[in-house]
């Protein structure tokens, strides 16, 4: 993602002048809030002394106060608003930056932000506010990243390599606590700094052991922010992101129970049993919840046909809710919010509209996107704000422990995993897990409630290893997959061949496993879809949809993308020189149909031309009546993809296609015909399904308008002849727009039909199917995610057929 | 029925250990199952493998169990169908499922890849002439989609369609009046070099107890 911000043809004054506007704007910002708050100081003052006799103040005549300010009544949100607002103008400033988002990661340059402001904050006013508190980074911060990572979880590889992950969240963390916590005990009791006033030995095993469970969890928020850059394979950052995920659970019940221990004082057997099931009763209890908001959102969101503005609002409250009510009850609120996400997550999808869909993703990624700048920001204005107690022993010895504990805990599972996976992990593989236990703002906070009284010590400690991990792990973590060549991201599109394997696969692989007699895990999955898709999809999803498979799914999305193709590239004998036709349907015709000395022309025979072409239209119709739409993605920072980026000959390209689409479809006004049965919201989600071009780039090249931010071209309904594909999704008329495009499609069936150039018309389109399918799922514009992701996790079942 | 021997294993079992790859107890278990299979007998034939029912849900059932009395399947050479197998070549089937060992060369690596490739590839070409043709597709995706029940042949002979036109194009330029009959050995390896098929198509020979009294008939 930052490597596509090389920018091209820069006007290199104009850019840095922009950047320096940029910065200006953002010191004004903060100048601004800083100077009114401290004039909200002094007001405040003001108005406490009026308490005393008031007499002074009335002798002088107030006069009518034509301008005055106010400040505390809006104190509160305006300087929420300041905070995002700066946040929002950091990262944007970032990607200005070229080389700078190269080398640092976005988390290293949110903290140093972090420091600066909290460093003017702390010059200006002498007092940092204490903005990273518990009950916000919690409450606020928080639940908005985990949902969105819980949302588009890619499922299949999820629970594929759960026994692995469940290994590494709970074993390791285990682990990691316990050796953290006992070996900074251990050297507590050692250690004697003659230079620092704090007494180490008076740390009990208890805070120790509190202090190993905070800070060995690995962070999501973290993880997240460092690897979505790095792009490595989808086996490592699931086996990572997952962990930092699961570990929650543990990590609740570990501080809690050290918490309750070092109150009550004393520690029993019966207590460290009472730990185990409380670990069981968090993880699974937070999980129930979660799957039981995230079963109501799905049956809600069957009868939302006719409210379609709110839906997204159901999916977000419902998450939210199912967050809270977790933490009500002290269960691990992110396993519930990951449950909720996931589960309500392919039944949601088949029952709201397309531009519901589209509201969701925007939300859910502009909503994790803030909080996690705002959340490294405040980082770094807390570590400006508390006052620190440096024990340099103490410090490192924390970090190196850390590292350790680290690299320990992963080689040694590790070992015991490989005896049980297909798929070993190689050291590679470990060493990329271990070096990726970032730790970061979740332990900040647990510490930060802590009630102990050397808390001051283990913030401190807290914030050198989030720093230490952030900015030196990850800011060398890109060089190091580098270096050792990790395998990265396979970022080629599914065919429909792959898709068919794969479903070809699961059944061989279940029918195989039921012959050789014995239950393995593809026999439950196999089990667990057939319920799933008898009883539950019925209940969840509304309408006929709910009996869709999943190939039938993929195909009308690719089936989508080819016709929007057709539709675009004109499919027009204009272009017939531009590609040349090499197959056609005709060729791909068993043998044994046409003699081989039978010379092309007898082959191409328009009978069989026709009958293709009902049989292609046909299809079109019914599937553009069918197709739905998949969201997913996981990839955070990446979601609108400026047309321009491309390049221009893409554009000028298209231009011209659009431009030779016009005329042929002005030739052909007088073929309309008819049918459009429901004019369903799956008509514009149809369109949508490609997830890439929902801008239709020509249209908008048409009114001369290059920026085609995102998406949504203009159809102007009410014009019977279709002189003009623009398709306009936002329009309220959806129904017609949908209707038009399907004329304009059935145009381009009809194109096909015309006697002089059927044939090869059609040919062409069938081998532009293919080029220009690869070159416009290039030339996206549209908001949607990075392109490989669009094909990768289609599921619309919870565990995938 | 066949309880598992405690005494030391036939040595024919050393030897088809030797040939398949499996380990002793694993052929013990498969020949325990086969004989449960086969109800004593020394070969199975097609109508035992019809004997299982939770086989009866599995939309590509026929083609499994042709695999299995596809002799292309025991050894490259041979040709055309048995109509029973006996145990080793029952073992040879299942060895294309094995997890891959840990530490493979390259080589190794793209031999097994085929070789579960040639496998799958056997599956979809009814006929045995080599060439996947668009018929045999169709049936394929058919099959399938069968299960599910809620279209017409329509869709699923567009989606087979849809497949071998981007085999067609994958595979590479061709002139419009050449015939494209069907998909090589080669032209499958090709459209499928991004499937990571040796990782997936295995089966946990691991768990390798039979269930007793295991759903027969």
């Amino acid at each position: 993602m930052f490597s596509r911000m090389a920018p091209r043809g820069r006007s290199g004054l104009g850019r840095s002048l922009a950047e320096l506007g940029l910065l200006l704007l953002a010191i004004l910002v903060l100048l601004d809030g800083t100077v009114l708050s401290l004039e909200a100081a002094t007001s405040s003052e003001i108005d406490t002394h009026e308490g005393k006799p008031g007499t002074h103040k009335n002798t002088s005549k107030k006069s009518f106060p034509v301008l005055g300010i106010k400040y505390d009544d809006v104190s509160v949100p305006f300087e929420i608003s300041l905070w995002v607002l700066l946040a929002s103008l950091m990262k944007l400033g970032f990607h200005l930056i070229p080389r700078l988002s190269n080398v640092v990661p976005e988390s290293c340059l949110l903290i140093s932000v972090g420091l600066l402001v909290g460093g003017i904050l702390k010059l200006a006013r002498d007092e940092v506010p204490p903005v990273l508190s518990d009950r916000i980074f919690f409450l606020c911060l928080l639940p908005p990243i985990i949902l969105d990572a819980g949302y588009f979880l890619p499922i299949r590889p999820f629970v594929e390599n759960i026994g692995t992950i469940l290994m590494f969240a709970v074993v390791g963390t285990l682990w990691n606590a316990f050796f953290v916590g006992g070996l900074i005990y251990a050297v507590c009791q050692i250690a004697q700094d003659k230079y620092s006033e704090i007494d180490l030995s008076n740390i009990g095993i208890l805070p120790c052991l509190l202090f190993g469970s905070i800070i060995s969890a690995v962070d999501p928020v973290a993880v997240l922010a460092v690897f979505e850059e790095i792009h490595i394979n989808e086996l490592l950052h699931i086996l990572v992101f997952g962990e930092s995920l699961l570990n929650d659970a543990v990590t609740v019940v570990l501080y809690h129970l050290f918490e309750e221990f070092m109150e009550s004082g004393s520690v029993s057997a019966v207590d460290a049993l009472l730990g185990l099931v409380s670990f069981l009763i968090v993880a699974l209890g937070g999980v129930l919840v979660g799957a039981f908001y995230g079963i109501l959102a799905a049956f809600t969101s069957r009868f939302t046909s006719h409210t379609r503005v709110i839906e997204p609002l159901f999916v977000f409250l419902y998450s939210y809710m199912a967050y809270l009510s977790a933490e009500v009850f002290h269960l691990s609120g992110i396993m519930s919010l990951i449950a909720c996400g996931a589960v309500m997550r392919p039944y949601v999808e088949a029952n709201i509209s397309h531009k519901s869909h589209t509201t969701i993703k925007y939300f859910l990624k502009m909503w994790s996107s803030v909080s996690e700048t705002l959340i490294f920001i405040f980082l770094g204005v807390a570590t400006v704000e508390g006052e620190h107690h440096w024990n340099w022993v103490f410090l490192t010895s924390t970090v190196v422990l850390c590292l350790v504990a680290r690299v320990i805990g992963v080689v040694g599972l590790t070992f015991i995993i490989n005896k049980f996976r297909i798929v070993k992990l190689t050291t590679k593989d470990q060493f990329i897990i271990a070096y990726g236990g970032l730790r970061g703002a979740i332990a900040f906070s647990l510490g930060f409630i802590l009630h102990s009284e050397h808390k001051r010590i283990f913030l401190t400690a807290i914030i050198t290893v989030i720093f230490f991990t952030v900015f030196v792990q990850g800011m060398t973590i890109k060089p190091l997959v580098e270096l050792l060549a990790v395998k990265k991201k396979h970022e080629a599109k599914r065919s429909i061949n792959e898709e068919i394997h794969t479903r070809f696969l699961d059944h061989l692989l279940t029918g195989i496993e039921d012959i050789c007699g014995h239950y393995g895990h593809h026999h439950w999955k196999n089990k667990l879809n057939r319920f799933n898709k008898k009883y539950v999809k019925k209940i969840l999803i509304a309408g006929d949809r709910s009996k869709e498979p999943q190939l039938i799914a993929f195909y009308h999305k690719l089936e989508m993308k080819n016709a929007i193709q057709m539709v675009e590239s004109g499919g027009g004998s204009k272009l017939n020189s531009t590609f040349p036709s090499t197959v056609s349907m005709q060729n791909i015709q068993p043998k044994i149909h046409s003699p081989p000395s039978a010379r092309p022309s007898e082959r191409a025979l328009p009978q069989l031309t026709k009958g293709r072409e009902e049989e292609i239209r046909q299809i079109l119709r019914t599937n553009l009546q069918k197709t739905r739409q998949r969201l997913q993605s996981y990839n955070r920072h990446t979601l609108v993809v400026d047309p321009d980026e491309e390049g221009f000959d893409d554009l000028i390209l298209k231009k011209r296609r659009m431009m030779e689409l016009d005329w042929k479809l002005k030739q052909m006004t007088n073929y309309l015909t008819v049918p459009r049965p429901q004019g369903s919201p799956t008509m514009s989600r149809a369109r949508m399904a490609s997830g890439r071009n929902t801008d239709f780039i020509p249209a908008q090249q048409k009114k001369g308008n290059k920026q085609s931010s995102d998406s949504q071209a203009y159809v102007k309904p009410g014009a019977e002849n279709v002189p003009t594909i623009k398709i306009d999704l936002a329009s309220p008329q959806s129904p017609d727009s949908v209707r038009l495009l399907d004329e304009v499609v059935q145009d381009q069936g009809l194109t096909m039909s015309l006697p002089s150039s059927s044939s090869r018309a059609y040919k062409t389109s069938g081998k532009d199917d293919g080029r220009d399918q690869q070159k416009l799922l290039r030339c996206l514009s549209d908001p949607g995610p990075d392109v490989d992701d669009d094909e990768d996790y289609d599921d619309d079942e919870p565990v995938p057929t | 029925m066949g309880a598992l021997k405690s005494t030391p294993a036939p040595t024919e079992h050393y030897d088809l250990s030797e040939k398949t790859g499996f380990s002793l107890r694993q052929i013990r278990v498969l020949h325990k199952r086969f004989k449960q299979l086969s109800e004593g007998d020394d070969v199975l034939r097609r109508e035992d493998f019809l004997g299982i029912s939770s086989l009866k849900y599995n939309p590509i059932r026929k083609e499994i169990i042709e695999a299995f009395f596809n002799r292309r399947n025991f050894s490259p050479s041979c040709e055309g169908r048995a109509n029973e197998i006996d145990f080793e070549e029952f073992l040879v089937v299942m060895s294309h499922f094995k997890p891959p060992c840990s530490k493979m060369t390259d080589e190794q690596r793209k031999s097994i890849r085929r070789e579960k490739l040639k496998f799958i590839f056997n599956m979809h070409d009814s006929d045995g002439d080599g060439l996947i043709t668009l018929e045999d597709y169709r049936h394929v995706v058919e099959e399938l989609l069968s299960r599910s029940g809620a279209l017409g042949k329509e869709t699923s002979r567009a989606i087979a369609d849809a497949a071998m036109f981007e085999v067609a194009r994958t595979v590479g330029h061709r002139d419009p009046d050449e015939f494209y009959e069907g998909i090589t050995f080669e032209h499958f390896l090709k459209l499928l070099s991004n499937f990571d098929i040796e990782s997936r198509m295995n089966i946990r020979f691991l768990k390798t107890d039979v269930i007793p009294g295991c759903r027969l008939g």
